[in-house]
């Protein structure tokens, strides 16, 4: 080599970071990707196959949270108590086999709920997956058929671009579940990564606009509607559409019913409510919507706990169909006009149609509708929702009543399934959006103490509550420590009636009384058990006792549990037996 | 009334077992299902017959284009198109009669002999459904051992007018003499 040559190669690299720092390990693509997607929470449970992951994330603490779950559905349900709350995306982290296998229900739930969740999954080394390799299941194949997506990666190259890809499937469109099954050997190579990784297939980018045409013809239809009926769904809430809503159903005086997922999506207590729809819904939206000459359906999917039987559902009216997931559409129901755009935009370019429009039309339309709203007060005044009370046994709708009087109708509530979801539902008017969090189309017991931590992450300040059964809260009650570890202050009411109380209802009202397994009456003492967990506790049996109690515990500044003894009997009503058709309801028990 | 779907998905794996897997979710039917690469090596080709009134079909159609992977789902069935399926056919073809009698079918049907023994030979045949299945209610009283068929396969015609070439007229034909 000349002297010359030698010069021009230089001594030290002209870029020593890029030169010198080696390729990220797949564990740190992924906290990175998770960072630039503005993750900064994780619930999760460490195993095997997620050893790298811990690794990185303990170096990356400052970055990212980790929460230590006691349960790894615990962990996904956080995360959709958080997204739910805070509609932003929620994220969980669990390791092969058992850790995917327990996170299942969580993934079944958010995909039902339309939740955006990311969920980790560790899976064992590349060269073991098919050998039924220790803690090996194929979570790709098993959570399939309830995510909106789900990837295996097979190379930490495509790492980094899985990760985004996952975040924008899970909020988009019709938000809902992803999984990425990683190997752990994927997760200990190297690769480089940019923010800017983009994935190879173009994700096709859903229709968020409504087509004009059909706006237009939708507002003229609702302009001369004479009995219309707004038919709100979940929808609402995930594409932040309450206030448009609001704004078009005030310009038009139109009544709203929403769905046990559409509650807060329209305040409860707005006199264009007629309360909520269905199964357990009011007498007025049931009726309303049995009479009713046009659905203007937005946001929900004609569930069979809204519609009953669905041939009878809506008979007389014509049906517009608001919804950003085209398959939706027509799925239980054929609409007559269809909108396959996000709701928010919908009705912002319904208003506008409408506004557009000769004030007089407006007046005209309204006017046109006043012997509709005389019925729906008539309806209104015929069947309120009501309860009769009781002076020795607390009624658990009173217990609901109280909680709304007693947090001013601001907290965030999270449920699990059964007869105090349903009372939860109807007695605590809600105000806005995502302060209601429920399990909706899985009906998974054991959601609401996980899904009511996850919410107060979100919004650390706010008074969050978890409404529970004694069935569903020793599902998850393990997540108390969670709670107590991280500080998360949940308040947790126990509406304990001894009883599989929902299924008992159903036994007494269409078995003869069979009550078959439903006695729960052999429970730990729950006062007991809360402080076992460190959390402040009471217990009310009596009326009397019951806003005492419940003061304190919303007083306290730590997490607390109230078990509240209800009485073990009492009903959800009204109640529109499976199949049926709105007109069957039933009002209240009959003579025993 | 049966539909041939069109589906262009990721060529990736795991895909068709979405698609599968959305079919017996949702309690589709499958009557055949034949995959097959497109010309850009990154997507593939399912061809699924299924039946269902039109709004099943149409559920079908869009559960399918929710897919993250699924590019494009067409119903070919809904305008101008072009099927084939395949068939092969191990029959039975002593020397003699028997085996001149397979060799006659075999050259109406305008198949083809694949194989051959002393006593039975493998054709291919090849056609739209009725053509195939003409052809193996011909074979059948001499006696089929066995058969293996392919999934349909379409492709759009390229324009809307029916050209229909005289070979198609004839497996037309066929079709009429069979039932």
């Amino acid at each position: 080599m000349s002297a010359q040559a030698a010069l021009l190669i230089p001594t030290e690299p002209l870029f020593p970071a890029l030169e010198k720092q080696p390729m990220p390990r797949g564990a740190e693509i992924l906290i990175q990707a998770l960072v630039h997607e503005g993750v900064d929470s994780i619930f999760g449970y460490p195993g095997g196959a997620v050893l790298h992951i811990y690794d990185e994330l303990w170096r990356a603490r400052d970055r990212i949270t980790h929460y230590l779950v006691r349960h790894e559905q615990g962990a996904v349900h956080m995360a959709e108590g958080y997204a739910r709350a805070s509609g932003r995306v929620g994220v969980a982290l669990v390791t092969s086999g058992p850790g995917a296998t327990n996170a299942i229900t969580g993934i079944a739930n958010a995909y039902m709920d339309s939740t955006p969740i990311v969920v980790i999954t560790g899976q064992v080394p590349l060269p073991l997956i098919g050998t039924d390799a220790f803690q090996e299941v194929d979570t790709v194949g098993i959570t399939r058929p309830c995510v909106k997506h789900n990837y295996l990666v097979r190379d930490v190259r495509d790492l980094g671009a899985i990760v985004h890809e996952a975040f924008h499937l899970a909020r988009t469109g019709r938000p809902g579940p992803v999984v990425i099954d990683i190997p752990k050997d994927v997760s200990a190579e190297r690769a480089s990564y940019s923010r800017l990784d983009h994935i190879r297939f173009p994700v096709v980018a859903p229709i968020s606009r409504p087509d004009k045409r059909a706006v237009s013809r939708a507002a003229l239809a609702i302009l001369q509607a004479k009995r219309p009926v707004m038919y709100v769904g979940g929808g609402i809430v995930n594409s932040g559409a309450a206030e448009e809503l609001r704004a078009f159903a005030e310009a038009l005086q139109l009544p709203v019913t929403p769905t046990l997922m559409g509650l807060g999506g329209f305040p409860s207590a707005h006199n264009l409510s007629l309360g909520m729809l269905g199964m357990h819904g009011t007498y007025t939206a049931n009726m309303a919507v049995s009479e009713s000459d046009l659905l203007i359906a937005v946001g929900v999917r004609f569930d069979d706990r809204v519609t009953g039987k669905l041939a009878t559902f809506a008979p007389h009216a014509r049906v517009i169909h608001i919804d950003i997931d085209p398959a939706n559409v027509g799925k239980n129901r054929a609409p007559d006009l269809s909108l396959i755009a996000d709701a928010r935009e919908a009705l912002a370019a319904l208003r506008a149609e409408v506004s557009a429009r000769d004030h007089t039309e407006i007046v005209r339309s309204i006017t046109q509708r006043t012997r509709w709203w005389d019925q729906l007060r008539g309806w209104q005044r015929e069947q309120p929702l009501r309860f009769n009370g009781s002076r020795d046994q607390i009624k658990p709708q009173h217990v609901i009543r109280e909680l709304h009087r007693l947090t001013g109708g601001e907290a965030i509530i999270a449920t699990d399934v059964g007869q105090h979801q349903m009372w939860a539902a109807q007695f605590y008017p809600f105000k806005r959006e995502r302060q209601w969090i429920t399990s909706g189309g899985l009906g998974a017991m054991g959601f609401g103490v996980p899904a009511a931590i996850g919410a107060q992450l979100a919004f650390r300040d706010a008074l969050v509550v978890a409404v529970v059964g004694d069935g569903g809260f020793q599902m998850t009650n393990q997540e108390l420590a969670t709670a107590i570890q991280y500080d998360l202050p949940v308040k947790v009411v126990i509406m304990n009636n001894g009883y599989l109380g929902m299924v008992r209802q159903w036994q007494e009202m269409f078995y003869e009384r069979t009550y078959s397994e439903v006695d729960l009456s052999v429970a730990p003492d729950f006062v007991k058990l809360a402080e076992a967990y460190g959390a402040f506790a009471r217990r009310a049996r009596h009326p009397e006792e019951l806003s005492e109690v419940l003061e304190a515990a919303l007083a306290h500044d730590g997490v607390s549990v109230i078990d509240v003894v209800v009485e073990k009997e009492e009903n959800v009503f009204p109640i529109v037996p499976a199949g049926a058709n709105a007109r069957d309801m039933i009002f209240q028990s009959e003579g025993v | 009334m049966n539909h041939t779907l069109s589906i262009v998905v990721a060529d990736q794996p795991g895909e068709l077992s979405r698609i599968v897997g959305l079919f017996s979710a949702r309690g589709f039917n499958i009557e055949t299902i034949s995959v097959g690469a497109t010309l850009d090596p990154q997507w593939a080709r399912v061809t699924i017959v299924t039946r269902g009134d039109d709004r099943t079909i149409d559920q079908i159609c869009k559960q399918c284009a929710r897919l993250a992977r699924v590019r494009e789902v067409q119903d070919v069935t809904t305008r101008p198109h072009i099927e084939r399926e395949m068939a092969l056919i191990t029959v039975n073809a002593q020397e003699g009669l028997q085996r001149q009698e397979v060799l006659n079918l075999v050259g109406v049907f305008r198949a083809k002999v694949v194989d051959i023994s002393h006593e039975q030979i493998v054709v291919e045949a090849s056609g739209n459904k009725e053509k195939v299945e003409a052809f193996i209610e011909m074979l059948q009283p001499l006696g089929i051992h066995e058969i293996t068929r392919t999934g349909r396969i379409a492709i759009g015609r390229l324009s809307n007018v029916e050209v229909v070439p005289t070979a198609e007229l004839e497996e037309d034909l066929f079709a009429v003499a069979a039932h």
